[in-house]
């Protein structure tokens, strides 16, 4: 579904991802792990297309048309969808308003709403004064009426309390795999996600199939999620540092 | 008798006003004071009852207090169908009232400038609205002032009194005929809020390219007066200047002023609100919301604290949608006392593009995010607008081009 190749990416004037390449197949959920500012934002954000990350070369492909130079709106209209770390306050714009245009009129605000607990924030301007659970429940409402089949997940447990953890967890399962737990369905359906997560909470919710480990901008190693979360848990990103040094010092040697 | 007034006055007619461009009055020929009176506001044209409904006025008796309509300098239809409130042309109240003599040309002086000086002496007539003492008048009064004929000046006096503890509340649409070019309006109006009274005033302007406009508003307000001003221009106009000033004399008077406008290219808006705070425990807020899509905005605020224990806030944000555009912001605090509690907040650029990306990232094009942040923008200046205007002020909102660019 998605592929992307050999992409170094500048953000603020500094290089921040150096020639990554990955895959996220179709009906696959992929994990992105990595410590802080290993370039794990920066890689959802561009592939998202936001303006304030440039694409110094390589390739984003998604379902074989190469994306790379399109405007946001037109990756979203070909099935991105994105929930943002901090997204920006949109002053005077309703809740409410933004989840009606971005269903396109057929989604019922209040019936969503109420299911994630935000009935509340509906008449409120988005993300003003919302703690970062709110935020995080906004998005997922914002998403279920957008109805995307590549998620991009920036974190979503980060700042949610235990209880509602559950809940948005149980929503980003339901985005992703229908109510169905069946792995066939996914994979007809078609649906695909690439979630970053720190503390793999959110293993516990959606069956997560490929890991990635990102460290300095580029991609240090990849493997079954939940062993590679075991790793890290264990040994911390160092020896995946190490590790991915050893292994090209060993394909030099040999070469 | 030449009275006081009328030598100083005769004095200003060439006397410059402090803000705006300098428009010359010989330019312009005297409105008509001799139109045909009309029985309802359904006997209009369609083509005049749909320019009526752009500026908020809906020409119809049902759900108002009253109706009141000046086209060029004729009161041609004034009538009351609420109680608890009178509405008639000032040039009849001055007959029917012999104390309103007190009160015209009190709160805004006639030789403040030309604009003043020659309303006094054409004795400019407009409406007279007055709640009854303890009147909680449930619909608005409506009044509209309307330019009918090309190349005319209008003239308009208007004078509101806020009986005690009364609460009411008016909406005036200003407007242009669609064959009017060019035209003049000058506006005299004088509010008179006593104690414990209330009253939200909306106006919505809806002139065209080739008009200037000189509104001079002054409120003066007694103990525990609540004054709520709506001020909406969304549509094109040659050159405007405004500065309306609330004398706030009572303690724990309130009063917000709210502004949304947009300049469009060719267009200059030179407009402020001003509370001078003279006793304690007085709160206002002044808030405008301006865009540019070419045009040149001025948005001036000025608070002046004169007593102790007063809470003021000034906030003046522009837009700018276009290279050709102008947002000058200029916000004043003036405290005299110690004891007062003044803050202001002015900010003028483009829209964030973080923003606009956010919107589009759900689906939406750029024009459309541009379009929804803009909205949101000026919303947020007109929510204390009266519900019922609500659904036209967001239809015009919609209609306005603010793609600038």
């Amino acid at each position: 579904m998605l592929e992307i190749e050999n992409l170094t990416v500048e953000a603020g004037g500094r290089e921040i991802l150096h020639d990554l390449s990955l895959n996220v197949m179709s009906g696959y959920t992929t994990v992105l792990f990595g410590p802080n500012g290993s370039g794990k934002s920066t890689l959802l954000m561009t592939i998202m297309g936001f303006s304030g990350f440039k694409v110094k070369s390589g390739r984003i492909i998604l379902n074989g048309e190469d994306i790379t130079d399109l405007p946001v709106n037109e990756r979203a209209k070909r099935g991105i969808g994105m929930m943002m770390q901090r997204p920006p306050n949109l002053i005077g714009v309703r809740l409410k308003d933004l989840v009606q245009v971005t269903g396109k009129g057929k989604v019922d605000p209040v019936a969503l709403a109420e299911d994630l607990n935000m009935s509340a924030f509906l008449d409120r301007d988005v993300n003003v004064g919302f703690s970062g659970g709110e935020i995080k429940r906004s998005e997922i409402l914002q998403l279920e009426a957008q109805g995307p089949c590549l998620l991009l997940l920036d974190e979503p447990e980060s700042g949610v309390d235990l209880v509602s953890i559950e809940k948005l967890g149980v929503k980003v399962h339901e985005l992703l795999q229908g109510p169905s737990h069946c792995a066939g369905w996914r994979q007809r359906s078609g649906k695909a996600a690439l979630i970053i997560t720190h503390t793999g909470q959110i293993l516990d919710y959606v069956e997560a199939d490929r890991g990635y480990v990102m460290c300095n901008g580029t991609v240090a190693c990849s493997g079954n999620p939940r062993e590679l979360l075991g790793e890290i848990r264990k040994m911390g990103y160092n020896e995946c540092i190490r590790c991915k040094m050893n292994r090209s010092n060993l394909i030099r040697e040999i070469a | 008798m030449t009275s006081d007034q009328e030598r100083r006055a005769k004095e200003a007619l060439r006397k410059e006003a402090s803000f705006g461009e300098d428009i010359d009055l010989e330019e312009y020929e005297e409105g008509s004071r001799e139109l045909s009176t009309l029985e309802s506001l359904e006997d209009l044209p369609q083509d005049t009852q749909r320019t009526m409904l752009d500026a908020g006025i809906e020409p119809s008796d049902k759900g108002k207090a009253g109706n009141f309509l000046l086209m060029d300098n004729t009161v041609v239809h004034s009538a009351i169908m609420g109680s608890g409130v009178e509405l008639m042309p000032l040039s009849r109240a001055l007959k029917v009232h012999d104390w309103l003599k007190d009160y015209i040309w009190k709160a805004v002086q006639p030789d403040t400038d030309k604009y003043t000086a020659e309303s006094y002496l054409q004795k400019a007539d407009g409406y007279f609205i007055r709640a009854l003492p303890g009147a909680k008048v449930s619909m608005p009064v409506q009044t509209c002032l309307l330019l009918k004929n090309r190349n005319s000046k209008q003239y308009v006096h208007n004078v509101l009194v806020a009986e005690e503890g009364s609460e009411f509340e008016v909406v005036t649409g200003c407007a242009t005929s669609r064959e009017v070019e060019k035209g003049l309006h000058l506006g005299i109006s004088e509010f008179y809020l006593k104690k414990g009274s209330k009253l939200s005033f909306t106006m919505i302007h809806n002139w065209s390219e080739f008009i200037g406009v000189r509104p001079r508003s002054a409120i003066v307000m007694e103990e525990g007066a609540t004054y709520i001003n709506n001020y909406v221009a969304l549509k094109p106009v040659k050159n405007i200047q405004t500065y309306p000033t609330a004398h706030m004399n009572g303690r724990n008077g309130v009063c917000r002023f709210n502004s949304v406008a947009v300049a469009h290219p060719g267009s200059t808006m030179d407009m402020g609100s001003r509370a001078v705070l003279n006793a304690e425990g007085c709160k206002a807020e002044l808030i405008s919301r301006t865009i540019t899509t070419g045009g040149t905005v001025i948005a001036r605020g000025h608070l002046v604290g004169n007593s102790k224990n007063i809470k003021a806030h000034l906030e003046c944000k522009g837009l700018i949608l276009s290279d050709q555009g102008v947002q000058i912001a200029i916000p004043e605090l003036e405290a005299h006392v110690p004891d007062v509690e003044m803050t202001h907040e002015a900010a003028v650029g483009k829209i964030a593009q973080d923003q606009v990306e956010y919107i589009m990232s759900r689906g939406m094009t750029e024009e459309e995010a541009v379009g929804m942040i803009v909205r949101g923008f000026l919303d947020v200046g007109i929510r204390g607008i009266p519900e019922h205007l609500r659904a036209e002020i967001d239809k015009a909102l919609k209609e306005t081009d603010v793609r600038g660019m």
